[in-house]
């Protein structure tokens, strides 16, 4: 059961890397003057926004979702609505206050723990991982935060490059440090799998 | 006993009332140690100054300035007959020009034709080789070595004053870099010289308004290899064929920039310096018979192209010397010297135009440009060698005593020597003189080898890094820092049986010994060697006694601790911030460095908790694991409420952080930057309703400070009794802050408008401060001397009778029980009474002895004073600087205070949830946290870590007249700069109060069930915890001290390291040594004012004890 799960994730987790790839390689084609520093902006919304389709495909097809008690038009509205919310809210905080827009790992956050606040707060701590994802998620967000604050670091630096400025330089730190959490998630719990142990909800 | 209306309130609403047992007989025995704590705290902060000491000593090189000039009418020596000694001959030449080629190494200069594959930096400027060759008679090239530090700024003082410029050059005003002694330039403007000069704009600002005529280029950006010299090029050949200039001064700074930027092995240095051949090459053909030409670089560069330290790669530059007429004896006639010293340029070019030597100049004339004897001179009258020498040797001889009454850093001894030795000479010269033949050459000879050894001596002490001091300085601060770690990780020990006397004792001992050895080798002493070795040996002994005892602080498998401490997240960032202060662009951008940290950390504190699982109110879930008991007390809404409080003050610090960026202000090395507007003083502020805004907004947050702080003070029932103390609360800082609001109005309104008022206004800028001042003293002196708060009420009988069991905690209104619970009293004090009862009459008292007395305020007796300690130190602060800090002091406030909360909450939360943290003791993260925000907040006042953003107008603030003294304004400034430091300093044993302050709104019954004691509803008793186990007490108290001390002299270390390691670095002048000195003038003030603080607390325990003392009999039957 654990070796299938972590074989899914190394797939998903590939696809979600190439997935930021093709969203960085493919504006060249569409987009005049497209550059990582240049159109910084444009680099990030094409990066979060393949990324959270991805997410949302493939959590999907995987059914890793919240469990739904009722399957009412109104509970599924809702639900969307406040996913929305959650969504933007996170956004502002990470914007806000980690100086970086770590878009990639709250949608997967939504997609994986639904937009109920108090998961969200339980999964964050030491035994709050219930299942081989949310460990997954542990590290993916953990690596992203490290990497957008190491990311600040270079920007007093006096090497004059295009990068160091306050936000690509965080979102470049955040991005790296994403696809490096996704690539450590799967090993890590590869070699602890003896360790992990799972409550059930 | 008095109750007004207001204490009326204060009965309603106050919450920190404690009741006292009638019976209590028997005192404890422990007492809290407090004369061992502070004396180990002194000792260890003696050990960093002690280092501080040694390693400033080495490497910060103190000379101070001679401010006379010399002129054309000096008689050099007392009853030397025979007319003025300068200007006394017809001046060789007219006119010079001073080419100075920044970082003109000589190997750059030298020409080998043998070379084939020559790099980018050989043999490109073939002019010299070919004039020399051509016309040997008219040229020469010398090695022109530098004294270190071989810095752009220090090399254009050295080459013209013709002395040894150190760091500090006592004497100079900071404010601004133009230099005071007496100088060439200043000498040529004398003398009716026209001066011009053009290139590198660090002249302008070092001889401001000197120039004829001056055409300065910004050198700042290293990058930048073209605008100087392209700007110097365009002026360079027009002014050389106009005639308005006598002395024209070009300083290109391309070669230099190129070495910086790409190093000399490159093929821009080779396109620099062919461009510099060209240049060489048309002012040589410009130029006439009365001209000198010198083309010289200040200093060389490293292989990388670095420059300011002390290798002969980086001394020795090239001193190239043309002119159209004869000057030079054919090569090989006489002995000529190979290495020139840079000084030596003064006196030479000042006798060839005929002007005075420059007072403090140690430089020797460069023989080969005078003529032997007066026949080789020809008809005119020039200077003979020996004539140039002798006046020479006068004029250095007369700075020598002049220089050796102001300062005592040369060794009477080869002081002495060198006056025997002129002595000696003179005579013999005026002997030679008198029977009118030319002196010997023995005596020229003899007064070169005179000059050699004044400039040697002054070099000595002068101008030398001391390797060994500076490693023995890192040595000590190295070992006091582990010392600081081992005294946090270990208080127990030292609380209970450490003794300094031993180490003390050896240490003194060993430091005779090295002081007697030097009185028998040398014949003096040097204080700083047995400072050294008493701090080394004594630090030594201390630490290896720990190691031996560690075991015996705790008992069974915990005893044998590790003196240092694991690396946890706070350390880590702790580590980052050293680490930062090696870089240059880290320093410049210290404020921001220190925001984002502190920012980090405090995000941090609420996802740690998080992470273990504290800052939510666990689900009472059977999956539990064992281990952690769910305290049954445990309501989920005291945890979400203590969560709640944590994440609003992570807003308020982060907020406030924000906030406070506004309020920086800039370095020279930030270039788009525009320092903040709140730092200059109102009365610059043109706009009339700008000015009242800011007013308005300076009052009101001065209202606010005081408003808080009495808020406090009267919210924890502080302001009840009638102490001196509460005098000062209630009285003193309001009227205090009046006065302060009314100096600031006063001192903004513009003169121009009060005309007819202006000798009221003149009168309340003095009175009002000096007012301010005196009251903020009277009430530290108030505090200090009754720091007691405390107001005793006796108890009115059947008051609590209604209930039917016996009330631990008592509301004094009719509220909720639930809103008790949040506001209830901390009445009963349980423990207390159990330790001063008998075993049988505890049981009597239960039943019918109630308690006699309620105490107001008992609850914050010792933080009360200390934070009213700290409000008025924060309005005197904030009176030395400009009125719009105002904000940046209420921000302070807002941001300690978060910090204080943050710390609570998040101890609460930990005990709320059964994590045991351990006695009183603060972690590293909160003090981490305090530590930075006083550097933040030094950042934040509009402070910076450089010499001229020193806010000189604090020394006015009450005096605007000026000072006789110096000790009076140098405190004053030292004051405003290290506001910050101060603040958070004296503030810091709050971190070790403030949980025991803010538990009574949650933390009882956790706290209770914690501490071990099965009874439940425990009673909250606030501060009083620490006198029931003065132990734990003392030991919190050393260790918090400790880590605040480890954390600043963590970073004064990291600083020292930078300023040793850098000390080749191009910034080191500019950038690590004024941070070496902030950092370490930060720290001395820091310790002094943790001290104060420490003692206060003494003070206030001493007090409290001696009120136990006294009411103990009193209510006893």
């Amino acid at each position: 059961m654990r070796e299938h799960e972590i074989k899914g994730m190394v797939s998903a987790h590939t696809i979600i890397a190439s997935s930021i790839f093709i969203a960085t390689v493919m504006p060249l084609f569409f987009v005049e003057h497209f550059s990582v520093y240049g159109t910084h902006l444009t680099w990030l919304y094409s990066v979060s926004g393949s990324v959270a389709v991805v997410n949302i495909i493939i959590f999907w097809l995987l059914g890793i979702s919240p469990p739904t008690k009722k399957h009412t038009l109104g509970y599924k509205v809702s639900r969307a609505v406040r996913s929305c919310l959650y969504f933007v809210l996170s956004c502002l905080f990470f914007h806000l206050v980690v100086v970086l827009t770590v878009h990639p790992c709250s949608i997967r956050c939504l997609c994986v723990l639904g937009p109920n606040v108090q998961t969200w707060i339980r999964v964050f701590s030491r035994d709050g991982a219930m299942s081989v994802w949310d460990t997954s998620l542990q590290i993916t967000t953990a690596s992203s935060v490290i990497g957008a604050w190491l990311g600040a670091f270079p920007i007093p630096l006096d090497w004059d490059r295009p990068w160091q400025v306050w936000p690509i330089s965080c979102s470049l730190g955040a991005t790296f440090g994403f696809l490096t959490g996704l690539i450590i998630a799967p090993a890590w719990i590869h070699w602890h799998r003896k360790q992990l142990t799972y409550k059930s909800k | 006993m008095r109750l007004t209306s207001e204490t009326g309130v204060v009965c309603l609403h106050t919450h920190s009332r404690l009741t006292l047992s009638e019976r209590g007989r028997k005192r404890k025995t422990a007492r809290m140690k407090r004369f061992p704590i502070l004396a180990l705290l002194l000792w260890v902060a003696t050990m960093f100054y002690v280092g501080i000491f040694l390693f400033v000593g080495g490497f910060l090189l103190v000379r101070l300035e001679v401010s006379r000039s010399s002129s054309c009418g000096d008689l050099l020596t007392l009853g030397d007959k025979g007319g003025p000694d300068f200007c006394q001959g017809e001046p060789r030449f007219q006119r010079a020009v001073i080419l100075i080629i920044d970082a003109l190494k000589i190997d750059f200069a030298r020409f080998d034709a043998q070379n084939t594959a020559p790099k980018p930096f050989e043999n490109k400027l073939p002019v010299l080789e070919e004039v020399m060759s051509s016309q040997p008679t008219h040229s020469r090239l010398f090695s022109f070595r530098a004294d270190p530090p071989t810095t752009t700024m220090q090399r254009i003082k050295g080459f013209t004053t013709g002395s040894l410029p150190t760091f500090i050059d006592v004497g100079n005003n900071f404010a601004s870099s133009a230099i005071l002694e007496d100088n060439l330039v200043h000498q040529l403007g004398q003398a009716g010289k026209r001066v011009v000069f053009m290139g590198d704009d660090t002249w302008e600002s070092l001889f401001p308004k000197k120039f004829h005529r001056s055409l300065p280029f910004p050198s700042f950006n290293v990058k930048d290899l073209h605008t100087v010299d392209d700007g110097i090029l365009q002026n360079l050949y027009p002014t050389m064929e106009g005639s308005d200039w006598d002395v024209l001064i070009a300083h290109f700074l391309g070669v230099d920039h190129c070495g910086h930027r790409f190093g000399p092995d490159h093929p821009a240095m080779a396109d620099k310096l062919s461009q510099m051949d060209g240049v060489i090459r048309s002012v040589i053909g410009r130029l006439e018979n009365d001209t000198l030409l010198v083309v010289m670089g200040d200093h060389g560069m490293t292989d990388t192209g670095d420059h300011g330290g002390e290798s002969l790669k980086e001394t020795d530059a090239a001193l190239f010397l043309y002119s159209p007429a004869e000057i030079f004896p054919p090569p090989g006639a006489e002995v000529e010297p190979e290495v020139v010293p840079q000084t030596d340029l003064v006196p030479t070019l000042a006798l060839l135009l005929g002007i005075p030597i420059p007072y403090s100049s140690i430089g020797q004339v460069l023989l080969p440009l005078f003529p032997r004897d007066t026949q080789t001179a020809g008809a005119l009258d020039y200077l003979t060698q020996a004539e140039a020498l002798w006046i020479n040797s006068k004029q250095v001889n007369r700075f020598l005593e002049t220089y050796s009454q102001m300062a005592k850093d040369i060794p009477p001894e080869s002081l002495s020597l060198l006056r025997a030795d002129f002595s000696r000479l003179s005579s013999e010269y005026h002997k030679a003189a008198q029977k009118g033949l030319p002196p010997p050459p023995a005596l020229v000879a003899a007064l070169q080898g005179y000059l050699t050894a004044v400039r040697d001596t002054c070099r000595a002490s002068w101008a030398r890094f001391h390797p060994l001091k500076m490693v023995a300085g890192m040595v000590v601060l190295a070992t006091a820092c582990v010392l600081c770690l081992a005294v946090s990780e270990l208080p127990a020990v030292l609380v209970e049986g450490g003794s300094l006397r031993v180490p003390l004792a050896v240490g003194a001992g060993l430091a005779g010994v090295v002081a007697a050895l030097q009185l028998l080798n040398g014949g003096y002493t040097d204080v700083s060697w047995c400072l050294g070795a008493f701090a080394l040996s004594s630090q030594l002994l201390f630490l290896w006694k720990l190691w031996c005892t560690r075991g015996s602080g705790g008992k069974g498998k915990a005893g044998r601790r590790s003196l240092l401490p694991q690396l946890t997240v706070p350390l880590l960032v702790l580590l980052l911030r050293c680490a930062s202060l090696l870089s240059d662009s880290y320093v410049v951008a210290e404020g921001r460095v220190a925001t984002f940290l502190l920012c980090s950390l405090g995000i941090y504190v609420p996802f740690c908790l998080n992470w273990d699982g504290l800052l939510l109110p666990v689900n009472h879930d059977p999956s539990k694991p064992p281990g952690v008991h769910p305290s049954p007390t445990l309501s989920p809404s005291t945890v979400r409420r203590e969560s709640l409080t944590l994440l609003v003050c992570l807003g308020v610090l982060v907020g406030s952080l924000y906030l406070s960026l506004s309020f920086h202000g800039c370095r020279e090395e930030q270039g788009a930057c525009s320092p903040s507007a709140f730092l200059a003083p109102l009365s610059r502020v043109q706009d009339s309703r700008l000015r009242n805004l800011h007013y308005i907004l300076s009052v009101a947050s001065l209202a606010a400070w005081t408003y808080t702080l009495r808020r406090w003070l009267r919210h924890y029932g502080n302001l009840n009794c009638a102490g001196p103390a509460v005098f000062t609360a209630r009285w003193l800082l309001p009227v205090a802050s009046v006065c302060l609001a009314l100096h600031w109005a006063v001192s903004s309104t513009p003169e121009e408008s009060f005309r007819s008022l202006s000798e009221l206004i003149g009168l309340a800028l003095v009175a009002l401060p000096r007012a301010a001042y005196s009251l903020l003293g009277l009430g530290v002196a108030l505090i200090w001397l009754d720091p007691l708060t405390v107001f005793l009420k006796p108890r009115q009988p059947h008051q609590s009778r209604g209930s039917v069991l016996p009330p631990r905690y008592r509301a004094s209104t009719g509220i909720s029980p639930q809103a008790e619970l949040h506001h209830l009293i901390p009445q009963l004090y349980q423990r207390m009474r159990r330790s001063l009862e008998d075993g049988e009459q505890a049981g009597a008292a239960e039943e019918d002895g109630r308690p006699a007395v309620e105490a107001y305020g008992l609850g914050t007796v010792y933080s009360a004073p200390l934070v009213l300690q700290w409000g008025l130190l924060g309005l005197g602060l904030l009176m030395l600087h400009s009125e719009g800090m105002a904000l940046s002091f209420l921000l302070l406030l807002l941001e300690a205070a978060a910090l204080l909360h943050l710390h609570s909450s998040s101890t609460s939360l930990a005990l709320l949830q059964g994590a045991h943290t351990g006695g009183f003791s603060v972690p590293w993260t909160p003090v981490l946290l305090w530590a930075l925000a006083a550097t933040q907040f030094f950042h934040a006042t509009g402070h910076l870590p450089t010499f001229p953003s020193i806010q000189w107008g604090a020394a006015f603030v009450g005096f605007p007249k000026g000072h006789t003294g110096t000790l009076l304004p140098a405190s004053l400034v030292t004051l405003n700069t290290f506001s910050a430091h101060i603040l958070f300093a004296v503030g810091c044993p709050l971190l070790l109060f403030w949980p025991l302050v803010c538990e009574v709104r949650g933390g009882r019954r956790g706290r209770g069930l914690v501490a071990g004691e099965g009874e439940e509803g425990e009673d909250a008793v606030m501060e009083m915890r620490l006198r029931e186990k003065p132990q734990q007490f003392s030991c919190a108290l050393l260790q918090l001290a400790s880590r605040y001390l480890f954390i600043h002299g963590a970073q004064v270390l990291a600083s020292v390291f930078a300023a040793a390691i850098l000390r080749r670095h191009l910034m080191v002048w500019k950038v690590f040594a004024p941070k070496l000195m902030f950092e370490a003038s930060g720290f001395v003030v820091t310790s002094v004012f943790v001290l104060v603080g420490m003692a206060m607390v003494m003070r206030v325990d001493m007090a409290v004890g001696n009120w136990f003392k006294r009411l103990l009999p009193e209510q006893s039957r």
